[in-house]
């Protein structure tokens, strides 16, 4: 019987048996599903601060969590508290405030912002200042519980407190391919036999003015801020940036025979994770593709199966003119021009815009979600498409599908991509 | 290939060391200065009233030749990547693209830095401006160096890494001070031991030399201040004496160090993580105790204390030290402390111990740090300032 449990190289199943999404179409799967299947943009005019001056003034900002400003990591935080819940309460596992496994949470840099630091200026006694009079002011211990708030480590340590995992929590980053990575951390942890339950999440809440201009320094952004719903045109001709946007998504990871046992509903199966760095540029994609092929190639081969067992692409799909293209190329090389062609892929990120570090997460969950409802979410505002990359996107309007078989890609700047293998039922 | 059954697990070499801190760079420099009872190297002025271990002149291009990949760097990283590049040398591995595009990374990176100047008179304008939304945004459009964000990104040392070294295996970044640097080491190391991986390189860096990180830790009074003080001084804990340094390892499957004709410098036995609850008293000292008993203490056992000097952990870890009756030394009396980077520089200074074969001087003053002689196994503590207990095990190979 315990061949059951195993893959085909021996290692424990890994399935997912719960599923938490927010983003700003909505707080839930439902919600989620139900907009993203009907080709709804979240994306909007920012309200959360002034815009005067900014190139880009939209984002897929989640509003109906806070009134006011808060810290980003207060967003990240009750975005990725928003999201376990609901897997964990899917997947039935634990009790209240005791999660029995550990937590791989993918979540943004964090420091001290604009209104914090304005908060200790105002308190230096002189003017004008320096930045040194700013730690006599920290000196006062007035702001001392900002020092817990913006480590690194904060976010995940309180969602460690919050829901009871088991040990040191894990904060990572491979910039927008951190969810990806979340993910494969959680699974190469069962596989090891180290755990038989893991919470893997990524979360975003990190639009404020610094990092959006960060981003339009880097000429990353579109600047289609008249339509913001039509402004994410992944793959089209016209696609000229990404779309920065908030979210959250969290999968209970578990082996099979553990699932299995307490009679969990299986919701479907990590069945393989690839990496692969590149090494070319800091922002810019190795220009032979050869990082994203060899991304691809390595997680198909850790499944154990071929380009043909591939029944969708949940893209990474940013709508940048360079990783789209450079997405194509890849995925023609590792699927084949003709193959490819009959291959449905299409970017969640269309709607929903680029939650960075919980892309992966997220877009991971939407394609489980895929997979159980037999239905692609579509490619929005691709209304010009791109000869220089002809793909089947699902253009503007969901497909019905049988989909059994999923590949997921992220591709972080500083190089570091994942692709995910995910299925429905256990082979 | 995918990885076997995960029910063999084998032993994981340390092949590599590439450390640079306020004492020197390179495993020799770092030897002598310890064996000779070198004092730390500090520097209370420059950031007065705080108290930095500040970094040894280095010469980048030694390690990084393209200017334009230096420029793209903040300091943390440069230091990072400095680093990474001397282990890569020790290891015999450097420009080895074979082996290089199959070595995974797991970097342990904090993130930053602040361009001061431009915070500081942003900060001035912004106290007397009646429009602050507007200001805010078009000063930072005009001022932020375009390329700010990339050498501010936690995952861009592992990035630079990849770009200037060639490291293309895998990339990893943990976020999270302390604990960052025991978990990368311990996923490494995990990985290795359960053939899910041949060769790791793993380490961090840090940069104590700015006033955004400082401002930070002060923000709850963690710094150091007023001259330097041993860790486990007469009044209590000092506060963290924080240190500039880069630490990067080497790991290896046996296997994969044989076939290409590499020798342990030392075996990573054993890396473990663990979280208190620090609300509770006594809860430290009780995890710090249970690490040291699953490293074990059997004759020529020292312990390398990564304690930080910060208030509340650094008392609870030296209560169990001194149960234990262990030979101790901390590694922040050497060259400070480097979140992130602390952990691997400790078991770099471990794996140095245990191939000398011998313990270096105890510093005077610090009332825990004793005994001496022959030591054949280090424990590595790393209790975080504020949250994480962690300890690796470091052991000769004879």
């Amino acid at each position: 019987m315990a061949q059951a449990y195993t893959d085909k190289f021996g290692r424990p199943i890994v399935v997912v048996t719960g599923i938490g999404i927010v983003t700003s179409l909505g707080q839930g799967k439902a919600d989620n599903w139900r907009r993203l299947t009907a080709g709804e943009s979240g994306i909007h005019t920012i309200t959360r601060f002034p815009l005067e001056g900014m190139r880009t003034t939209i984002a897929g900002t989640v509003d109906f969590l806070f009134d006011g400003r808060v810290p980003a990591p207060d967003l990240s935080q009750r975005l990725a508290t928003l999201a376990a819940e609901e897997a964990i309460a899917e997947a039935g596992i634990g009790t209240k405030g005791n999660f029995p496994g550990p937590l791989f949470a993918a979540v943004p840099p964090v420091e001290l912002e604009w209104p914090e630091k304005r908060a200790l200026a105002e308190v230096v006694p002189h003017k004008p200042l320096v930045y040194h009079d700013l730690l006599d002011a920290a000196e006062t211990g007035k702001f001392s519980a900002w020092h817990e708030r913006f480590l690194f480590g904060s976010v995940a340590d309180r969602l460690a407190d919050h829901f009871g995992t088991q040990g040191q929590p894990i904060s990572l980053s491979t910039a927008c391919a951190s969810g990806g990575t979340a993910i494969q951390l959680g699974v190469e942890a069962i596989r090891r036999g180290e755990c038989d339950v893991a919470l893997s999440l990524g979360t975003d809440g990190s639009v404020h003015p610094e990092a959006l201009i960060r981003f339009s320094l880097l000429s990353a952004l579109t600047t289609a801020n008249d339509k913001p719903g039509e402004a994410a045109r992944p793959f089209a001709k016209n696609r000229d940036g990404f779309v920065m946007a908030e979210g959250a998504a969290a999968l209970v990871l578990e082996s099979l025979e553990h699932a299995t046992a307490r009679g969990a509903k299986i919701l479907g199966v990590l069945e393989g994770c690839g990496e692969m760095s590149d090494n070319f540029h800091r922002t810019r994609s190795s220009p032979d593709g050869k990082p994203i092929i060899g991304c691809m190639m390595n997680a198909l081969k850790d499944a154990g199966i071929t380009p043909g067992d591939v029944d969708y692409i949940n893209a990474h799909g940013t709508s940048t003119p360079e990783n789209d293209r450079m997405e194509y190329v890849g995925m023609k090389a590792v699927f084949g021009e003709e193959a490819l062609a009959g291959i449905p892929i299409s970017s969640n990120k269309s709607m929903i815009g680029h939650t960075l570090t919980a892309a992966g997460a997220i877009e991971a969950a939407v394609s489980l979600l895929t997979i159980a409802n037999g239905r692609i979410p579509p490619t929005i505002n691709y209304n010009i498409p791109d000869p220089a990359i002809p793909l089947d996107v699902v253009p503007n309007v969901a497909r019905d599908a049988r989909v059994n078989r999923v590949i997921s890609n992220s591709f972080g700047f500083g190089g570091q991509n994942v692709c995910l293998v995910l299925t429905g039922e256990p082979a | 290939m995918p990885e076997q059954s995960p029910s063999t697990k084998r032993d994981v070499w340390i092949t590599g060391i590439g450390l640079v801190s306020s004492l020197g760079e390179g495993p020799q420099a770092h030897w002598q200065a310890l064996a000779a009872g070198t004092a730390p190297v500090t520097d209370a002025e420059r950031f007065a009233p705080y108290v930095v271990h500040p970094l040894v002149k280095v010469n980048y291009d030694s390690q990084i030749p393209k200017k334009g990949d230096q420029r793209q760097m903040e300091p943390w990283q440069r230091i990072g990547t400095y680093a990474a590049g001397l282990a890569l040398d020790s290891a015999g591995i450097a420009k080895n693209a074979d082996i290089l595009g199959e070595t995974d990374m797991i970097v342990a990176a904090g993130g930053g830095e602040r361009d001061f100047q431009v915070d500081a008179a942003i900060l001035n304008d912004m106290l007397v401006s009646n429009d602050t939304g507007r200001l805010l945004n078009e000063r930072l459009l005009s001022d932020l160096r375009p390329t700010l964000s990339l050498a501010q990104l936690s995952n861009l040392l592992a990035g630079n890494i990849s770009i200037v070294h060639g490291v293309t295996g895998s990339s990893r970044t943990f976020m999270g001070e302390e604990s960052a640097g025991v978990d990368a080491t311990r996923i490494a190391f995990s990985r290795i031991a359960a053939r899910q991986s041949e060769i790791a390189l793993v380490g961090g860096a840090y940069n104590a030399e700015r006033e955004d990180m400082l401002l930070l830790y002060a923000l709850n009074d963690f710094c150091m201040k007023n001259g330097f003080r041993p860790i486990f001084g007469t009044d209590g804990a000092p506060g963290i004496p924080s240190g500039s340094m880069g630490a990067f390892l080497v790991l290896e499957s046996p296997e994969h160090a044989t076939a290409r004709g590499a020798k342990p410098l030392a075996k990573l036995s054993g890396v473990w993580s663990e979280r208190a609850q620090r609300n509770v008293d006594g809860s430290v000292a009780e995890k710090v105790t249970a690490l040291l008993a699953k490293a074990g203490t059997t004759p020529g056992t020292a312990v390398f204390s990564g304690a930080t000097g910060g208030r509340g952990a650094t008392e609870a870890e030296a209560e169990a030290l001194r149960a234990s009756a262990l030979p101790v030394r901390s590694i922040a009396n050497r060259i400070g402390h480097g979140f992130e980077a602390q952990f691997a520089a400790g078991l770099a200074l471990a794996a140095l111990a245990v191939s000398e074969g011998t313990l270096f001087p105890a510093l005077p003053g610090d009332t825990l740090e004793n005994g001496n002689g022959a030591v054949s196994r280090v424990i590595v503590t790393a209790v975080g300032h504020w949250r994480g207990e962690g300890a690796g095990l470091v052991e000769r190979v004879d």
